[in-house]
């Protein structure tokens, strides 16, 4: 801890010192990250931005604790994620983060609100209370008419809505979001992101990756990767 | 609550790939009717022969002229004429042998019968009145043989009920006359079929005649009997009544080593030991190759498992991401494994239960289904499904998160 810079007055959810990823591909060694320092605050809203392949899925993936990093320190929420086992990761990208994905990520075979329901299954939530959340989530972003639907059955817009209603319906305190309008045109889009906004008015801290100017320009602080690291400082103080 | 969610996705994985799910659990289904099949044939066949047996009488012992070898049955016995009359009598006598309760000398010749037109070759048996009691058995008709008949030689015969079918084809028996060796007998009984099974031919084709009318018209032996029958008072007093027998025949005998007894004496008990173990060993064979059988369909269930494992990489990287611990990951494969293998199990007691009802009609055999060969059966194909779960469940809880949801 005390390598680390002391928290500021808003408290840091995330910081990442000197943090590298390394892929091996064969005998090849891809360089993902080279040395990623950032600090993010409780309930702040940071965009991600860079050209493809600059690292930020990875970067992203490290956060969300679905990666483990090659060198560096990862605090969240002041523990290093380095001590965490298994069952703790799992525990913590069940109540503490909320993922929404590029590719939506639904089960194809489960209507929308037992897609919505999954993280309060593996939290051990009992099944009355998971379904009247599941159904609240759903109302909350404007779907309580497509509850019972698959995700084929659904527009890609209506889909990306149910993922953030799965993002949200555990009460996550980090929102994280890889190109979530990657795939959609400007109408869902904008639905989308006026939901992120809701999350981030209701104190959650979100990042979110992105391509578009317009898309990062709602976001309180814009973080530019290239090669591997970031171009402007990571907000370390 | 936990446990019923993990079922329900187990079971809409297994429903999501109908067809493939029967295919996967062929093996464990073929298994398990084969092996329950065998060991509901091994069952009824040794029920068959119990049923035989047991036919014989209740509380029988069966004494034997000639010496006991280890085993406790002998292959030809009666060649030895060590039995006598006397010994039957000493026997009967309850200070000798209080415990037991009947005896039946019998001894026996093979001859043509004739009634009429009708001719027809069997067993004659020379015995006593007490006959009846010791060996359990009653009258379809008529009377059985009685002291009177014995004192007075009368040409009296009671037939076995397959017997009479042979010399009067349906016909009433009862008063008819039967000539063996040119003498003429009348039929005073006729027996019920011997209880148990349809094969037991030899204790309904029979004839019985009274031992003095035997030894003057057919010239068995007055003094020598070819086996003695006797019954204890109740089961409890077989062992004793078994004592008891051997005692005063040795006595009888001056014998004094057992080693050297010029007799056998055989339980009911031993005689089915011995007829149902070539059965049970059949069984067990035919088994162990039917679970053979049964390991093939554990190994289509692992294969079928790790390829729904890679199939369904993404859903696993999902369910990591969305907080499912490695623990949770395995018991959903487990549990799909394990519904897997009950699907095919309870499949495979249908197709047993089928064989059951058609078997026996097609192969003469009966086939026992007991309920621990039910219940043992599903519990083993939930286990072949569990153990063939057993690796793909560990490898998709091993997926690093990101790696299964990254892939494509
Ligand atoms: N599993 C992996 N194995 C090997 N190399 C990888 C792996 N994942 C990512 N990389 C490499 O790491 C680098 C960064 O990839 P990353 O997905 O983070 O880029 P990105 O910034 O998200 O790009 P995009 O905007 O196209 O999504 C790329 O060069 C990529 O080829
Ligand atoms: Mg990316």
């Amino acid at each position: 801890m005390s390598a680390l810079p002391e928290a500021g007055p808003a408290r840091s959810v995330v910081m990442l010192d000197d943090v590298t990823k390394t892929y091996a591909q064969g005998s090849l060694a891809v360089q993902a990250l080279r040395g990623v320092s950032m600090e993010i605050g409780a309930g702040e809203y940071v965009a991600l931005m860079g050209p493809s392949g600059s690292g930020k899925s990875t970067l992203m993936n490290i956060l969300g604790c679905l990666d483990v990093l090659s060198t560096g320190r990862y605090l969240l929420d002041g523990d290093d994620v380095a001590n965490l086992d298994e069952d703790a990761l799992a525990e913590i990208r069940n109540t503490r983060i909320g993922f929404v994905f590029q590719q939506f990520n639904l089960l194809p075979s489960l209507p929308a609100w037992r897609n919505v329901e999954l993280p309060l299954f593996y939290a051990g939530v009992p099944a009355p209370e998971r379904k009247r959340r599941a159904l609240d989530a759903l109302a909350r972003v404007g779907l309580a008419d497509r509850v019972d639907h698959r995700p084929g059955e659904l527009s890609g817009g209506q889909q990306q809505r149910v993922a953030v209603a799965r993002a949200l319906v555990s009460d996550p305190a980090i929102v994280l979001a890889d190109e979530p309008t990657g795939n959609l045109d400007s109408t869902s889009t904008e639905d989308v992101l006026a939901l992120i906004d809701d999350l981030h008015s209701a104190g959650r801290t979100i990042i979110l990756i992105t391509h578009e100017a317009d898309v990062a320009a709602r976001a309180e602080r814009v973080l530019h990767v290239r090669d591997g690291r970031l171009t402007d400082g990571g907000g370390v103080r | 609550m936990k446990a019923r969610h993990t079922l329900q996705v187990a079971l809409e994985a297994v429903r999501l790939n109908r067809l493939r799910s029967v295919l996967t659990v062929l093996g464990i289904t073929i298994g398990i009717a084969s092996v329950t099949l065998t060991v509901g044939l091994g069952l009824g066949a040794q029920q068959q022969v119990r049923d035989q047996i047991s036919a014989l009488g209740s509380n029988l012992l069966i004494v034997s002229p000639g010496s006991a070898t280890s085993g406790g049955v002998r292959g030809g016995f009666g060649t030895a004429t060590t039995l006598t009359r006397a010994d039957a009598e000493a026997l009967a006598s309850s200070e000798v042998a209080p415990s037991i309760a009947g005896v039946a000398p019998v001894s026996s010749t093979s001859t043509s019968l004739a009634a009429g037109s009708a001719t027809w070759t069997t067993s004659v048996y020379a015995v006593t009145p007490s006959w009846q009691d010791v060996r359990s058995r009653t009258l379809a008709a008529g009377r059985f043989l009685t002291d009177a008949d014995v004192t007075d030689r009368t040409r009296t015969i009671v037939l076995g009920s397959s017997t009479a079918q042979e010399l009067f084809s349906g016909g009433n028996p009862l008063n008819q006359s039967v000539v063996i060796n040119s003498v003429s007998f009348t039929v005073v009984g006729v027996l019920d079929a011997a209880g148990g099974s349809s094969s037991a031919t030899s204790d309904d084709d029979l004839v019985l005649m009274p031992w003095t009318t035997a030894a003057t018209t057919l010239g068995t032996s007055a003094t020598t009997v070819s086996t003695i029958y006797l019954q204890a008072a109740d089961a409890a007093h077989l062992s004793a009544a078994y004592q008891q027998a051997t005692a005063a025949l040795k006595a009888r005998h001056q014998i004094t080593t057992s080693g050297t007894a010029d007799f056998s004496i055989t339980t009911q008990e031993s005689i089915v030991e011995a007829a149902t173990s070539t059965d049970r060993t059949l069984t067990i064979l035919l088994g162990g190759i039917a679970a053979i059988s049964l390991l093939v369909g554990g190994i289509g269930v692992m294969n079928i498992m790790l390829v729904s494992v890679s199939e369904r990489i993404r859903e696993i990287g999902l369910r990591k991401a969305l907080g499912a611990k490695p623990r949770a990951i395995r018991n959903q494969f487990l549990t799909e494994a394990a519904v897997l293998g009950l699907a095919g199990g309870v499949l495979g007691l249908g197709i047993a239960a089928f064989g059951a009802l058609t078997l026996p009609s097609l192969i003469d055999q009966p086939v026992t289904l007991v309920w621990w060969a039910i219940v043992g059966s599903l519990i083993v194909a939930v286990g072949v499904g569990v153990i063939a779960g057993v690796y793909p469940a560990g490898r998709a809880a091993r997926l690093a998160p990101i790696d299964a949801l990254r892939s494509e």
